[in-house]
């Protein structure tokens, strides 16, 4: 057992002699007697080696099953990640850092946080960027609250945003008084004819998912277009690898762009730790919640970075903060801007546009060589629903028996899948066999 | 140093090679992006420079003495970063089927029925990421409680004066409104002005305990039970728990809903500002109001009609549990309760060696972390706080946290933690002496400082006034 104290007994002896003190107990004298803990009232395991702890761990990692071959995203997916991501950002520099609070001894952070602001402003295409939030359904909502004005409290969110992002918007929205309006997509986008119906006097924003959670790619220029005629704004939640490829959020007209940062760089780890990018428009910069570094200069008049516009934050408003969030998730920040300098514009480019070619060939071999259909007409990025006759749970079954996870269960015959750039050729062809197995 | 990665390289450099595309390339038939994004253009070498110039330019617990009260920046354990790493939980998908995440979940119960103890609650809930989002989430749990019991009336939520910005600004995201509750002159709540507020309109009062001043709230008991009485509920700010943990329980105080903060007691690293983790835990009146999904048993329940819903995506950071579990594992039942009362011991020391040459906020016995005050020092000498805190840094120090609890003027507020030696407490003591003595001779040089850092103070307002948040060609 370790307990990490670094004084010795004999050290620990002489500060409480200092105290005039008998023993550590005596540290907690003064407290009522009637809260105190008795030795037996509590239970817990006796402490351990780091080497015996360690074993249990990985026994308990081995009652998880590791999918070599895996075509589930729905929010959470598997991309190559560089070496030198892992070996960066491990180091006990960053790791063990705090909030970037004092300056001068945090440049290294700072301006690592303010180039990672730099990327995630070229990949939405807005201007300002926040130093990222928990995850992308809480940056989702945060948005929304960036809306509100006291005239206009309805949300339009289309059903084909993730239903765990709706759960989320749906909770702070309840807590701000917004209103949620889910509108139908029947054919798995949303149609601008439903959205003209649904817009109404008291819309704030309307949140689109780009590609949304069945993969497709959503009209968001029209939409949105649509929307700012009724001066109602526009979210867009994007994934930062499609990103590359399909027109940046301000291109499509969004205000503010949101997303899920964690196929930057993030292991899936069941969930997280992750993290949510936000960007706007810098007519909406201060309404922005979170951490932001800016640039200033030291006294010498060297360039130096700061955390800024803290006017909008809860240690100086308290109750009239923008939101009570006091962090972000720097690590993870880290890693994503690492994962972007280590590929480049080119590189993620190549990145997504494989995601699309390997899905789209997943989807083709399916179809044609299988009962499965595609559910939905439109174009998608690199997940797709199929229909099939097969209920969903027979066909993933077979896959898990040969030790692959197939996509995401929608329905008893609905299935989103997933391709990206690490699933090969070979190995969809022996998924495509494997279905045609049970669904011929 | 003080290149950004996009003032490094050249055009032309291609990122991490991929495998070559085996299928037909596809070519989407939607509209395509106009613009592309400028990221930097640089080789795998000058990526894995410029990281590692820009960590040489960050101090960590790794280096230094980090007293930041109220953050609790012990050592964090580099068994816990091996744990978490482990491909049998980096590499698993959050949406997989149940039974082939039986190892997470285990994770989850174990590190849940350990923490039940610490604490004294009954469940917990992993979702919140944060203890601000913690806040949050305990306060919609409790707004959903009253909710369904038809008690909307409920409106306000009583915060002390001393507490942390987040309690207001999470009570108000929560629908609340707040109340301030004053503390009386030995920096306790006032007893007295509680009980006249607390009132049929009373939904919940906010304390941490120990206090931001270092305290024992003495009072707690008769605290717990006026708001009980009212009809409110009474929630924890875990932020302080490394004080008591092994000694006394919020559960047993009378605390209905708490919020731990496992990257300040359970030594999960802070990471520069996160991943944190912020989980919940309550009564068992409180359990079905929680956020869904439940994990209870290896099960995922999704179904749990009176939850207030989902808070985040998944279940939590997973990751940053694996590292709690870890060290709680190591250190047991007695490996904590030494931790606290060593914490205490610490911070007990350094307040005595201190207040030789510093006046402290509070004449009083303190558990954690203690507060110092620099107004005598401000008013004669000019020299605030923030000096010092500055001296301390060329000093190789990382400064307390500086003007905070609002209550105490000047504020230096620290927090030794336990994992310093007794050497490194000794230090710091001649380290702020020295600067006091610095502060009387010569208050310029102190103002000057720091000097040994890679730039010196920052002109903040410019930053604020004139706001360059991303670099574009042309702004260096």
């Amino acid at each position: 057992m370790s307990d990490y104290i670094a004084s010795s007994p004999e050290e620990l002896q002489a500060m409480l002699d200092s105290l005039g003190l008998k023993d550590l107990d005596a540290l907690t004298g003064h407290l009522p007697e009637a809260v105190l803990l008795k030795e037996d009232g509590w239970d817990l395991p006796e402490g351990m080696s780091e080497f015996e702890a360690l074993a249990k761990l990985k026994k308990m990692a081995s009652h998880n099953r590791i999918y070599e071959d895996l075509y589930r995203g729905a929010g959470a997916y598997r991309h190559y990640i560089p070496s030198l991501v892992n070996a960066l950002s491990s180091r006990g520099e960053f790791l063990t850092a705090y909030t970037p609070y004092q300056a001068e001894m945090s440049q290294g952070l700072l301006h690592s946080i303010f180039e990672y602001q730099t990327m995630i402003c070229e990949l939405t295409g807005m201007d300002v960027s926040n130093a990222s939030v928990y995850d992308g359904a809480t940056a989702a909502a945060e948005a929304l609250l960036m809306c509100r004005d006291p005239k206009h409290r309805r949300v339009l969110v289309p059903a084909s945003v993730h239903p765990q992002i709706l759960q989320v918007i749906r909770t702070y929205g309840e807590a701000y008084g917004m209103e949620i309006t889910v509108l139908e997509c029947l054919h798995g986008v949303l149609e601008e004819s439903v959205l003209r119906e649904a817009l109404s006097e008291d819309t704030a924003c309307l949140l689109l998912q780009q590609p949304n959670y069945f993969g497709l790619i959503e009209d968001a220029e029209t939409l949105f277009a649509a929307a700012a005629e009724k001066k109602v704004k526009g979210i867009l939640h994007i994934n930062p690898i499609a990103a590359a490829l399909l027109p940046s959020a301000k291109e499509a007209g969004a205000v503010i762009a949101v997303g899920e940062g964690q196929p930057l760089g993030m292991p899936l780890n069941f969930g997280g730790p992750y993290l949510g990018f936000m960007a706007s428009v810098s007519a909406m910069m201060r309404k922005l919640p979170g951490r932001i570094v800016g640039q200033s200069t030291d006294h010498e008049g060297r360039r130096a970075y700061v955390l800024t516009l803290q006017a909008r934050e809860q240690h100086i408003r308290r109750e009239k903060a923008s939101s009570s969030i006091c962090s972000n998730q720097a690590l993870c920040a880290l890693r994503a801007a690492i994962y972007c300098s280590a590929m480049g514009t080119e590189g993620i480019e190549q990145v997504a546009s494989h995601c699309v070619s390997n899905a789209h060939y997943l989807a083709q071999e399916l179809c044609e060589k299988t009962k499965l259909k595609l559910k939905y007409p439109g174009e998608f990025f690199h997940e797709f629903v199929t229909v099939s006759e097969v209920p969903s749970g027979v066909l993933l079954k077979h896959l898990e028996d040969h030790g692959i996870l197939g996509g995401l269960p929608l329905s008893d015959h609905e299935i989103l899948w997933c391709a990206t750039e690490v699933n090969h050729k070979e190995n969809m062809d022996h998924l495509v066999e494997l279905i045609g197995e049970v669904a011929a | 140093m003080s290149q950004l990665i996009f003032e490094r390289g050249t055009q032309g450099h291609r990122g991490v090679a991929l495998p070559k595309l085996q299928v037909p390339a596809y070519t989407l038939k939607t509209k395509l992006r106009a613009e592309k994004p400028q990221l930097p253009s640089v080789s795998e070498l000058e990526v894995v420079r410029h990281y590692t110039e820009c960590s040489q330019r960050v101090k960590g617990v790794d280096h230094v003495f980090y007293p930041l009260g109220s953050c609790t920046m012990k050592y964090n354990p580099k068994v816990n970063e091996d744990a978490a790493n482990l491909e049998g939980f980096t590499a698993i998908h959050p949406l997989a089927p149940e039974e082939d995440v039986q190892g997470c979940l285990e994770v989850v119960a174990t590190l849940e029925k350990y923490l039940t103890q610490i604490t004294g609650m009954d469940a917990f809930c992993f979702q919140p990421a944060a203890g601000a989002h913690g806040e949050f989430s305990g306060l919609m749990t409790i707004r959903n409680y009253l909710k369904r019991r038809h008690e909307d009336q409920r409106t306000v939520v009583f915060v002390p004066d001393s507490a942390h910005g987040t309690n207001p600004a999470s009570a108000v995201m929560a629908g609340f409104t707040v109340k301030q509750i004053p503390s009386n002159a030995e920096g306790n709540v006032d007893v007295e002005a509680l009980r006249a507020m607390a009132d049929e309109t009373t939904a919940a009062l906010m304390l941490t305990n120990p206090n931001t001043l270092g305290l024992f709230e003495k009072d707690i008991l008769e605290i717990t039970k006026i708001i009980h009485d009212a009809g409110g509920l009474v929630y924890y700010d875990g932020a302080n728990l490394n004080a008591i943990m092994g000694i006394a329980r919020p559960g047993d105080m009378g605390f209905d809903v708490v919020h731990l903060n496992l990257h300040k007691t359970f030594s999960t690293p802070h990471g520069g500002g996160g991943p944190g983790s912020g989980p919940i835990g309550v009564k068992r009146h409180l359990i079905p109001y929680l956020p869904s999904p439940r994990i209870e048993n290896g099960r995922i329940h999704e179904d749990c009609p009176e939850s207030l819903g989902r808070m985040k995506m998944f279940y939590g950071n997973f990751g940053v549990m694996v590292r709690a579990l870890t060290y709680v594992m190591i250190l047991g039942k007695e490996g904590l309760r030494r931790t606290s009362q060593v914490a205490v011991l610490n911070a007990r020391y350094l307040e005595h060696e201190l207040s030789r040459s510093y006046d402290m906020a509070i004449d009083q016995p303190c558990m954690h972390e203690f507060v110092m005050t620099l107004k005598r020092q401000h008013h004669d000498l000019g020299v605030s706080a923030m000096d010092i805190a500055k001296g301390m840094i060329d000093r190789g120090i990382h400064p307390p946290t500086m003007y905070f609890p609002l209550i105490v003027e000047e504020a230096l507020m620290v927090e030794p933690t336990e994992t310093e030696p007794k050497a490194v407490l000794d230090e710091a003591v001649r380290v702020l002496s020295e600067l006091l003595d610095l502060a009387a001779s010569d208050p310029q040089a102190l103002q000057a400082c720091p000097t040994t850092t890679p730039v010196g103070r920052i002109d903040e307002v410019q930053a604020a006034r004139h706001p360059i948040l991303r670099w574009q060609k042309g702004n260096e």
